[in-house]
Formats: C-alpha cells, structure tokens, sequence
C-alpha cells in the first residue's frame, strides 16, 4: 500500500495493468477452524475506527461459482484436479471483480485464506505441485499474510467447540481411515505440517493460534499496526519534503 | 500428460477447428464407419456440463466472466469430461473420439489475451492424443456455414466480450482471425494434421479414414487388462 507497487506471483491477468494499487492486501491464512473468520470479525471494527476503509474476501464466496462449488462438495463426485480448478477460478472471479477493484479504490482487503490454502491441500492430495503453482499464477502477492500457526492436537478441542467435524475437513474424500477423528487428526497433521513448509517458503508473519482468542487477535493487531506503520513511512519518504523555513 | 504418449490400451483421436469447419460432421461420420469395422467406439463432445453451466449462465447474464474466469471454467468442464468420459474408455481399451480438446482452449484463450503459457500449464494434466485433426477453413467460409445453419451468432463464438466491433459479424471475423492464428501457431508445437476443411465433405472423409487407421494399426482391442488394475482373473 501506499506507494508499493503489487505485483503477480506468476503470468497475471490479461487486459489488466495493476499499476498502483493504493490498497492493501493482508491474507489470513491457517487450517480449517483454526478461528480465522471470528478473528477477521474482530479486525474489520478495529480497522475501520481507525480511519481505514476495509472489506474482506473469503475463500469459495465468488458470485459466479460459490453455488457450483457447495453442489460440487455435496455430491462428491469431483476429483481433486476439477475442484482445484473450480477453486482456482473462484479466486480469480474475486480477484478480478471484488479485490482489484477495492484495492484500486485504496481499500485495505482482507483475505480468509488466498492461495495456500490450494498449495497446501493439493500437496496433500498428492497433487502436481508444480501444476497448483501455475494454476494461481493469476494472483496477486499480497503486502502481508498472517499465519495462524496450530497443530493438529490442539485444533481438535476447537473444531469440536465450533461447528464440529465434517467430510471435508477431516480428509474423508482421501480415505485415510473410515473413523473421521482418526481422519481428522491425520490429514489436519499433514495439512499443517505443508501449511508450515509454505510459511518458510513466502515468508508469512506466523502468529501462534494456541493462544487464547483475544490473545491471538493483539498479536494480530500488532502485526497490522508494524505494516500500516512501515508503508506509511515509505510512503513519506517518497514525498517530496517541505522545506524546513515554510513549516510553522 | 500432454507431453508425452498416453499409457492407456485405446486410442484418442481429437477434432479441432472454428465452428463451422465441419469438424463435427467428420468426426461422426468416423464414428460410424468405426463402429461398422467392430470398434468400441466413443464420442464425447466439449459442451457446458450441468457442473458449469450454472456459473456459465450466471457470469454471461451478470457480465461477470473475464478472459481467465471464462478459461477456468472451461477447464473445470474439461477435467471432469476427462475423468468420466475419456480416461474409463481410454482404459478399457476403447477409441475415444473427442470434439475439441485442449488445443481449443489454447487457440480461444489465447485469442483473449490470455498468457498462452499459462493456458498450457493449467491443462498438463490432458493425456496427449493420439492423432489430432485440425480442419482449417477460411473464416468466410465458416462464418457462410454457421449463417445458414442458425441465424445468429453466439456472443462468445464471436468474441463480442471483447469489444471488438458492435457488429456480430465483424466481431466473428476479427475474433475467429487470431483464433485461426493461434490455431496455425499449434500445428507446429503440437504436431495437429491440417485437412483443409474447405474441400469436399467425402474426400475429407476419406483422408480421416487413412489417417484413423494409421493409428489403428498397432490397436489392441477392449479386452482389459485386469493386472493393469493390480487386479487378478476371477
């Protein structure tokens, strides 16, 4: 933001030159139930007393495709390469009609998961990892991605506090085992352990999610508040200083 | 993987070209004649399935679909196309015939503007045909076809998303131009026969024929092999 040019992580998007972007971009990213939504909840308030306009974006919320995908998941009946792909053109129905433009307008867009959330799964699926990466070379880099580190153990007792465990989420369509708290634990061990390996890789801000709720949400806020911070110095600095005898 | 020859016991054979070259009437009438040699034949057409048609609708009615959404979920149509109908024939030893493949996709996105490396990489996971057919046609020619056959052109057929020209026509012209220019661009890279689909509708049968049974040569028939599947005979 403020001044930083955005940049594609791969080939980008034809017929669109991000150019200046004043917006922000800030992921949150982490396993499923890991708490980002009610986090995100708690952040939009915050930001906006602040002074900045904020909106946010959620994995699978597209207006073109977020019914095909729940009738996709209901009937189980797609392989992961066509969900990756109905996942991949979700993000870029967002990306090209909700984030872009919210960026260009100055926004600050949160995002609930970006495109980790496919690395991470497909890499789980066993998939072409190479294949995933290409795939979202549509997307943008975003200017901070929050990670809400947790391990399987301690997800469980949360998972089962929230909206409990379902199909998806505890790895059933990988058939790792027809018990689903067995499941859940293997393929969320697996999930978080690639989820670990992408951190290192893009350099994501890890905030440990086994912290308590209000907890976790400070650490947030810090995080934020040291961005906001850093780009509005840079963003001084690119301004042209006022000369010391006009000042009052 | 298109890069190199599928493992699989049946034999793919594709179709490509813009509408109105004929490709389909080619590809049926080879259809039949397989079928009257003894083959376990399969024809599978590259239109909306009930998976996408929704969304289809739904981003043509509201203006949503971009030049990448557009190609996204055409290759959500694809990847489930190849799951059910292409891969199980293809295993059981069948000849699968296929109406457009992926080259449609790199001719049609790319002519959007899409990056033609990045269309490429979304559809590695495609097995490489076996033989692909490429009926090239003068625009006028097809644009005479499509005309007389239905009165109107499709919007996207005609590349009107683009905003090329107000005028259904035109706009097909100029559209189905770098439609044809990508096309020509694959003929080299992915090794299509060029029929020129402007001839006679039997000797361009006959050609089809010539080359089908060239690839048939070495053709095992639709006996599966239950090993293959890590399966033993009952």
């Amino acid at each position: 933001m403020h001044g930083e040019d955005k940049a594609f992580y791969g080939h980008g998007l034809p017929n669109l030159k991000v150019g200046r972007l004043r917006g922000s971009l800030i992921v949150i990213e982490g396993t499923d139930g890991v708490g980002r939504s009610t986090q995100i909840e708690q952040l939009i308030p915050w930001l906006e007393l602040q002074g900045y306009a904020v909106t946010n974006t959620g994995w699978t919320r597209s207006t073109l495709l977020a019914e095909t995908i729940n009738e996709a998941k209901a009937g189980h009946a797609l392989t992961g390469t066509t969900f990756s792909l109905l996942y991949a053109a979700d993000f870029a129905d967002r990306l090209e009609n909700n984030v872009i433009p919210a960026l260009r307008a100055g926004f600050i867009v949160i995002a609930d998961r970006y495109m980790y959330t496919a690395f991470a799964r497909n890499a789980v699926m066993g998939a072409d990892r190479q294949w995933t990466r290409d795939l979202f070379g549509c997307a943008l880099v975003p200017d901070l991605v929050l990670y809400l580190k947790i391990d399987a153990g301690h997800l469980v007792p949360r998972v089962l506090e929230g909206k409990g465990m379902d199909y998806w989420e505890s790895g059933m369509h990988l058939a790792l085992g027809s018990d689903i708290f067995e499941s859940f634990v293997r393929y969320q061990t697996r999930l978080t352990r690639e989820y670990n390996r992408l951190a290192r890789e893009f350099r994501f801000t890890t905030v440990d999610a086994r912290k308590r709720i209000d907890q976790i949400q400070g650490d947030l806020r810090r995080h934020i508040s040291g961005y906001l911070e850093r780009s509005r110095s840079a963003m001084a600095g690119e301004m042209p200083a006022v000369p010391t005898a006009l000042r009052r | 993987m298109l890069s190199k020859p599928h493992p699989y016991q049946g034999k793919l054979i594709v179709v490509e070209g813009i509408d109105g070259s004929g490709k389909s009437t080619q590809l049926s009438l080879l259809y039949r004649w397989l079928l009257s040699r003894g083959y376990k034949a399969f024809l599978t057409e590259w239109n909306s399935s009930v998976l996408v048609r929704r969304s289809m609708r739904r981003g043509k009615k509201k203006d949503l679909l971009t030049p990448t959404t557009f190609s996204l979920l055409h290759a959500v149509d694809f990847a489930d196309r190849l799951t059910y109908k292409i891969i199980p024939p293809l295993k059981a030893g069948m000849v699968v015939l296929a109406d457009r493949y992926v080259y449609t996709a790199f001719a049609r996105d790319v002519a959007r503007n899409v990056h033609p490396d990045w269309v490429r990489a979304v559809y590695r996971f495609a097995p490489r045909p076996d033989l692909a057919l490429y009926f090239r046609v003068p625009i006028e020619v097809s644009l005479d076809r499509l005309l007389t056959g239905r009165a109107k052109l499709k919007y996207h057929e005609a590349g009107m998303d683009l905003g090329l020209s107000r005028d259904p026509a035109e706009s097909f012209h100029m559209f189905q131009s770098r439609v044809l220019e990508e096309y020509d661009r694959l003929v080299g890279e992915f090794g299509l026969r060029v029929i020129d689909a402007a001839g006679d509708i039997h000797s361009q049968q006959l050609l089809v024929r010539r080359l089908s049974r060239q690839v048939l040569r070495d053709y095992q028939g639709t006996v599966t092999d239950l090993a293959a599947v890590g399966v033993e005979a009952g």
